[in-house]
């Protein structure tokens, strides 16, 4: 299609207004993190590294970074089991039902986040509290397991329609056992799509609040419950700026480490 | 020499399980689903059936303890109760303008991003798209609340002009939820834009269509689809937040924050809320799959 220069000059305009657009609030945090002030007023009075080493010191924060790793961790374990089962039952068997079960993977995270949350807090309430057992972190691990069960499944599924299942075959036509030949053929052609899944899962529960608001027991809190809660206390603005700063430069980790899985996994979409 | 008669005998069970599974696929397939069906089905699916039938549950108005009657007076509540209507309607508005607005800013980024920059830049400029994705959620809200708060950002960009910005609300509402899920309209547009045939615009333009005349002959019906994909996105995840709207929302109200309120007083009333979202979005994907676009997702 033969643009005018005008159109050309209007869509490079246009791309760089929209880039403005998504890279300004992010870099806005990243100045705000060096803000002396409390309030959020623009232009900032001055710089300060003060707010850092005070949030390097804040014990809330880091509690609640130290839980979020172990509810991701605990999650992503889970997904990677279970997300990776269906994926090899879905890609390499022919059932009745197949379909459905395709579909019940994805629900979790189609839903809204609520719903699923009452849902399972409800069902914990009920099954769990006569069982004298409470809600805590291991019930968030199960909220957030439940929902990144897809991300796992997604990867290897998409892996593993690429891979034809000759490679086992030709495997074991060479003598090998089942078990074998998934350990030194199937296993090394899906390893990255695992890594990518369970990365895109770990992140997935890092960052959810909505299910974890319903599934966690009292004293359990999460970096983003905590960042929520300090959210609104002006008090706590100059920490809440900081936490919210280490997070912004964390996202770059992924990104960086799924550029060098593969080129397919970058562009694979986080649902 | 009995400690090399064990793993020996252990590789001959390993070898008749493995001979064993290779010759019953149907053996197989159970040992790969029971699990992680038991977890969807019986944890996940089980939990949802309970709360969508609670929703014709009632409750104690006194003790707030759940009646287990059955009747369809939440639902009726939905209907009647003018603030229930409103907010619903309110929730839906809100998720099909944050659509539009995706759509209308993602598609010239799409379109620089696919055909108009060089080839060279272009998987860089995907990265950039994808990037804030994985950036927290939380964090970005909470930078639209730094740039929209009093004598922010938008109030020093706009003051020049006389203007001041939004301030906390529901226009404040919409842009937000409009810049997290703004990549997820992008990268589809941005997909099929880039597997446009250059034939196509080439014939067209043969043919004697001005450019303007090709995109919306060509390009637009040909990467339609992929809006509505996007849309999935945009429009699903609009409609079931509540967290945005309580940190840049200021008093405005969605169905989501309906549910929320109503857990703990009247569970099944939250239950029958609830079903509002899930079943707006079954609806719109009903709708959307007419259009062929799910299978492009």
């Amino acid at each position: 299609m033969h643009l005018s220069r005008t159109a050309r000059i209007a869509l490079r305009a246009g791309a760089a207004l929209g880039f403005a657009v998504i890279y300004v609030p992010l870099l806005l945090v990243l100045v705000n993190s060096l803000n002396p002030d409390r309030s959020a007023s623009w232009p900032p009075p001055g710089f300060t590294l003060r707010w850092w080493s005070v949030a390097l010191d804040n014990t809330g924060a880091r509690e609640a970074l130290w839980v979020s790793v172990k509810a991701g961790l605990g999650a992503t374990a889970i997904a990677l089991v279970l997300g990776t089962l269906i994926a090899f039952a879905v890609t390499r068997h022919r059932f009745f039902g197949r379909d459905t079960v395709s579909f019940i993977v994805v629900l979790p995270i189609a839903l809204p986040g609520i719903v699923t949350g009452i849902a399972l807090n409800s069902a914990f309430g009920t099954v769990l509290a006569p069982l004298g057992v409470g809600l805590g972190l291991f019930t968030v691990i199960v909220g957030h397991a439940t929902f990144c069960i897809v991300v796992v499944f997604n990867n290897v599924v998409a892996r593993l329609r690429r891979t034809a299942s000759s490679y086992e075959e030709a495997a074991m036509d060479l003598g090998a056992t089942t078990f074998r030949a998934f350990a030194d053929v199937t296993f090394p052609l899906v390893r990255s799509a695992l890594l990518a899944g369970a990365l895109l899962a770990f992140a997935l529960s890092f960052d959810e609040i909505v299910v974890t608001t319903f599934t966690a027991g009292p004293g359990i809190e999460t970096l983003p419950i905590w960042i929520f809660d300090n959210m609104t206390r002006p008090q706590q603005a100059p920490v809440v700026n900081v936490v919210a700063a280490v997070l912004v430069l964390l996202s770059v980790v992924p990104i960086y480490v799924a550029q060098r899985l593969s080129s397919d996994t970058a562009t694979s979409s986080r649902v | 020499m009995t400690s090399e008669v064990t793993p020996a005998a252990g590789r001959g069970t390993v070898r008749r399980l493995a001979g064993t599974l290779h010759r019953r696929p149907r053996l197989r397939l159970a040992l790969l689903l029971t699990a992680p069906l038991l977890w969807l089905t019986v944890l996940y699916l089980g939990s949802l059936t309970v709360l969508f039938v609670s929703a014709f549950w009632t409750t104690n108005s006194f003790t707030s303890q759940v009646v287990k009657v059955w009747s369809t007076d939440n639902f009726h509540a939905l209907f009647t109760t003018p603030v229930f209507r409103q907010v619903i309607l309110r929730s839906v508005g809100v998720a099909l303008a944050v659509t539009v607005l995706c759509a209308v800013i993602a598609f010239p980024v799409a379109f620089y991003t696919a055909r108009v920059a060089r080839p060279k830049w272009r998987p860089l400029l995907v990265v950039a798209i994808l990037t804030p994705l994985w950036a927290s959620y939380l964090v970005k809200v909470y930078a639209w609340r730094l740039i929209l708060s009093e004598g922010g950002l938008a109030d020093w960009i706009l003051k020049p002009l006389g203007l001041s910005g939004p301030g906390f609300g529901l226009p404040a509402t919409v842009l937000t939820l409009t810049y997290l899920w703004l990549p997820y309209m992008i990268l589809p547009i941005h997909t099929a834009l880039e597997q446009l045939p250059a034939n196509l615009l080439d014939a067209s333009a043969d043919l004697g269509a001005k450019a303007g005349r090709t995109f919306r002959s060509v390009v637009l019906p040909m990467v339609l689809p992929s809006v509505a994909a996007g849309s999935v996105f945009t429009f699903s995840l609009s409609l079931g937040d509540y967290i945005t709207v309580q940190i840049v929302g200021g008093k405005t109200q969605l169905v989501g924050n309906l549910v929320y309120s109503n857990i703990e007083l009247n569970l099944p009333m939250a239950a029958a809320l609830g079903t509002v979202p899930v079943l707006v979005i079954v609806l719109y994907l009903l709708a959307i799959r007419r259009t062929g676009a799910l299978t492009s997702l």
